[in-house]
């Protein structure tokens, strides 16, 4: 409709509700050349444009809201039944703090969202794919210099709906306070993968500590893997104890045991 | 619109391209197999290296298996534009309106020169004249117009699309310079195929707007321009929308400019002053990218996009710079950006006699001929959504933040091991406004291919880019081994770990004891190959704590590959 610039349409009043002063309005005289048949009146043809952001502004839909949290996978159910709430800061850790981590990812990026990793070189994208993230809406960022780690995270804050970050350097509290911020703001889940216990995997990873307030705490408290035995068969299934705490949730927390990757590679209940 | 002599609305054009710009930059022979790596896929060839297959798009692999003594370079796109610089100076003693496009290519308008010189033809044999000499004095060391060398290519057209094309299809200066006589567009154009309508360095397959448009006449039947331009333009306009119609005038040879261009009024153009002066190419990048969105927010304000730039510097001395610059289509803000650096790059490191003596004070953009925008149409499903360009404009950002390659998007390949699975390839912004990270369905669900020898799911949440040795002791604490019948020589009872570098968490905890293993899993790949045969053997072990590791023995050394995080 806006194409070819020749034909101009209009906005109807209704859609402004006050009239826009076009202080900026261009004078015929300034295209000479411009030899266009579609002039509505005598008004010159950039008259509708500069009320097309406004207008594109006040059409959008109100925010729904089932779209203020993002869906998680069926297993995840029993630890977040409304889904993840957007805008919150997450921190996952642990044993098995990644495949966590790419469980809350998974259902999010089926539908539209995208997702990006900053910083973490050893995530597996071959389980991403089986956990059932969509590698289409998944973006790898290598790991900013200390200088460098909040303005690039920030920018994905804006800008997508999942950042899973692992930070080598542990971020100052102003940085984290204006993400957690921007977080709110846009609506982005922001994700800490963190080490704490001993014998998790992660060489140089930040020890456990978030300089900010973290709305929910994902942590793997039991592991048992069930397949190999004596040399026979192979890894089948993880079954793990997950607890979560945080803002919104009863103050134990909560608890649930999950398959962790399940038997065929996606989260499932036992 | 099928008319032979039809008046072109698009003045004459000659367009100058030197072929494989970025091999010339480096300074390459061109008579040794070399070529040149961008973004992961080759960019620029030498001839013998073509006539064993390379070509242009093909990723290192490909390339190296067709030819492996193939000397590979990186691409040094500061470099190439540096020297291209010192051509497009040199071209301005034969017209002041030089438009310079991407290092490598560039063209002028020729009414003005024309009559100077007496004729097209003479002005051809100047300009590869000054071409030539400019390449030689550049120092490159690289036989220009010889045998071996293909110099540089002159087209010449009514308009800068049909101009491109007579000099890609034309040999080596002078003698071999393409010249379309006015109004002959169609009948050159008619014969080409579709696909050169698509931005240079894609490809139909890679999913874009223009190499959809392309794919779509592919499948329709008309392979040809001429067939293309057959079409009536009601028809083309109602079907594939404004896109569609600018690709039309193209294909019809009557104009390469986009519907509705005009020319900018003053005030659009963006300024930007630095005091101290500047003469760090890292800080004007810098200023280059923030002058370059801010004339791209001014633009998209007023629903407009720029198809052609003036970009000028000046210096506190007083000496200026301004060139012109246009690509096919429009230009977006990092196209924008880049040329800048470009042009600064070359102006700051150029030859002692150009280069200025004090930084620069003053940098302006000035737009100089827009066209209303366009706009991506925003899709319900399978198109490109307002969430695709968000990520693909902050990807970009961060591209700009932390340097190309940085930034990557994953793809399926299909492996035996958890690493060779999935493949990342850097993020590319694509060449105009707006910009997502392409394609839908790329990525893709795991194909079930067979790979035999492959490691069976689930896949591990963690692949260390660098594996960390260990020993695997068994309850003697002797080493534990494979025989030549892959059996291991004992079962595996400790994991023994080195000590980890000062400051780090071990990936494995010390001493961990190993409660459940699977395997060994042999693999012997290219048994025939003696150089690149690879041999290694996978074993699954749990320890104590209840982590799942990966671990491989490769040339008796065990390593931890993965961890089942």
């Amino acid at each position: 409709m806006f194409d070819t610039g020749d034909v101009s349409h209009p906005l109807p009043q209704s859609l402004l509700a006050e009239a826009e002063p076009f202080d900026d309005l261009l004078p015929e005289e300034a295209f000479p050349g411009d030899s266009s048949p579609g002039k509505v009146g005598s008004r010159p043809v950039l008259w509708a444009v500069p009320s097309l952001a406004e207008a594109a502004r006040r059409v959008r839909t109100t925010t729904l809201a089932v779209d203020r949290a993002l869906p998680v996978l069926e297993a995840l159910d029993g630890l977040l039944p409304d889904g993840l709430r957007r805008g919150v800061t997450v921190e996952v850790s642990g044993t098995g703090a990644r495949s966590v981590a790419l469980a809350l990812m998974a259902r999010a990026t089926g539908t539209g969202s995208w997702a990006v990793v900053v910083g973490d070189g050893d995530l597996g994208l071959a389980a991403a794919a089986e956990v059932g993230v969509a590698l289409e809406r998944l973006v790898v960022v290598d790991a900013p210099g200390r200088e460098q780690w909040a303005p690039v995270v920030a920018t994905f804050v804006g800008a997508v709906d999942l950042v899973l970050v692992s930070p080598r350097h542990r971020p100052s509290i102003g940085d984290v306070r204006r993400l957690a911020a921007r977080c709110r703001e846009r609506g982005s889940v922001l994700v800490n993968l963190s080490s704490e216990s001993s014998g998790s995997p992660g060489v140089g990873r930040l020890v456990g500590d978030w300089p900010g307030r973290l709305d929910l705490r994902f942590s793997i408290d039991e592991a048992v893997w069930d397949g190999p035995h004596g040399g026979q068969g192979r890894l089948r299934s993880r079954r793990v104890e997950v607890s979560v705490t945080g803002r919104g949730l009863p103050t134990e927390g909560r608890r649930d045991t999950l398959l962790l990757p399940g038997p065929s590679g996606v989260p499932a209940h036992p | 619109m099928g008319g032979s002599a039809v008046i072109s609305a698009a003045g004459r054009t000659l367009v100058v391209g030197c072929p494989d710009w970025p091999l010339v930059a480096l300074g390459v022979a061109s008579d040794e197999s070399a070529l040149v790596l961008g973004a992961g896929r080759v960019v620029a060839a030498t001839g013998p290296a073509r006539a064993v297959g390379v070509a242009l798009g093909q990723r290192r692999r490909e390339a190296q298996f067709l030819c492996p003594e193939v000397r590979v370079l990186a691409r040094d796109e500061d470099q190439e534009a540096r020297r291209f610089e010192a051509v497009v100076s040199a071209l301005g003693t034969v017209t002041p309106w030089v438009e310079a496009r991407r290092p490598g290519r560039c063209s002028f308008g020729v009414r003005g020169p024309v009559r100077l010189f007496g004729g097209e033809s003479a002005l051809v044999r100047h300009t590869a004249e000054v071409v030539d000499a400019a390449v030689a004095r550049i120092g490159a060391g690289v036989p220009v117009g010889t045998a071996t060398g293909p110099g540089c290519q002159i087209g010449v057209a009514d308009g800068a699309f049909a101009a491109d094309l007579a000099a890609r299809s034309g040999g080596a200066a002078p003698e071999h310079s393409v010249i379309v006589p006015r109004g002959g567009s169609p009948a050159f154009l008619g014969p080409l195929p579709v696909g050169v309508l698509l931005p240079v360095g894609s490809s139909v397959g890679s999913a874009d707007g223009s190499t959809d448009l392309v794919d779509v006449l592919i499948r329709l039947g008309l392979t040809t321009l001429g067939a293309f331009a057959a079409l009536p333009v009601a028809d083309v306009l109602a079907r594939f929308g404004t896109d569609g119609l600018d690709a039309h005038r193209l294909a019809s040879g009557i104009d390469d400019r986009p519907v509705g261009h005009r020319p900018a009024p003053p005030d659009l153009a963006v300024s930007m002053a630095f005091d101290p002066p500047v003469d760090r190419i890292d800080r004007v990048a810098f200023a280059a990218r923030s002058a370059a969105e801010a004339l791209h927010e001014r633009l998209s304000a007023r629903g407009m996009a720029c198809t052609r730039v003036v970009v000028e510097a000046e210096t506190e001395h007083g000496q200026r710079v301004s060139r012109r610059w246009r690509d096919e289509g429009v230009l977006g803000s990092v196209a924008v950006a880049d040329r800048v650096r470009w042009q600064l790059e070359g102006w700051l490191h150029g030859p002692p006699a150009v280069r200025p003596t004090s930084g620069i004070t003053r940098l302006v953009l000035a737009p100089d001929e827009i066209v209303p925008a366009s706009g991506r149409q925003l899709g319900f499903w399978g198109g490109v959504s307002a969430a695709d360009e968000r990520a693909g404009r902050a990807c970009a950002r961060v591209v700009g933040l932390m340097g190309p390659g940085s930034v990557r998007i994953p793809e399926w390949r299909g492996g035996r091991d958890p690493d060779d699975r999935v493949v990342l390839t850097p993020f590319v912004e694509p060449l105009g406004e707006g910009g997502s990270v392409n394609c839908p369905g790329r990525g893709g669900k795991p194909e079930v291919e067979p790979w035999p020898g492959a490691l069976p799911g689930p896949s591990p949440a963690a692949v260390h880019l660098e594996p960390v040795v260990i020993d695997v002791v068994d309850a003697a604490g002797a080493p534990v081994g494979v025989d030549g019948r892959s059996r291991l020589s004992a079962p595996p009872d400790r994991l023994i770990v080195p000590q980890p570098p000062a400051g780090s968490r071990p990936v494995v905890a010390p001493g961990a004891r190993v409660v459940a293993w699977a395997g060994p899993w042999p693999v012997d790949e290219r048994w025939w190959d003696p150089l690149r045969r690879r041999r290694r053997v996978r074993l699954q072990v749990v320890t104590a704590d209840g982590t799942a590791f990966l671990v491989v023995l490769t040339d008796g050394r065990w390593t931890v590959a993965a961890t089942y995080d």
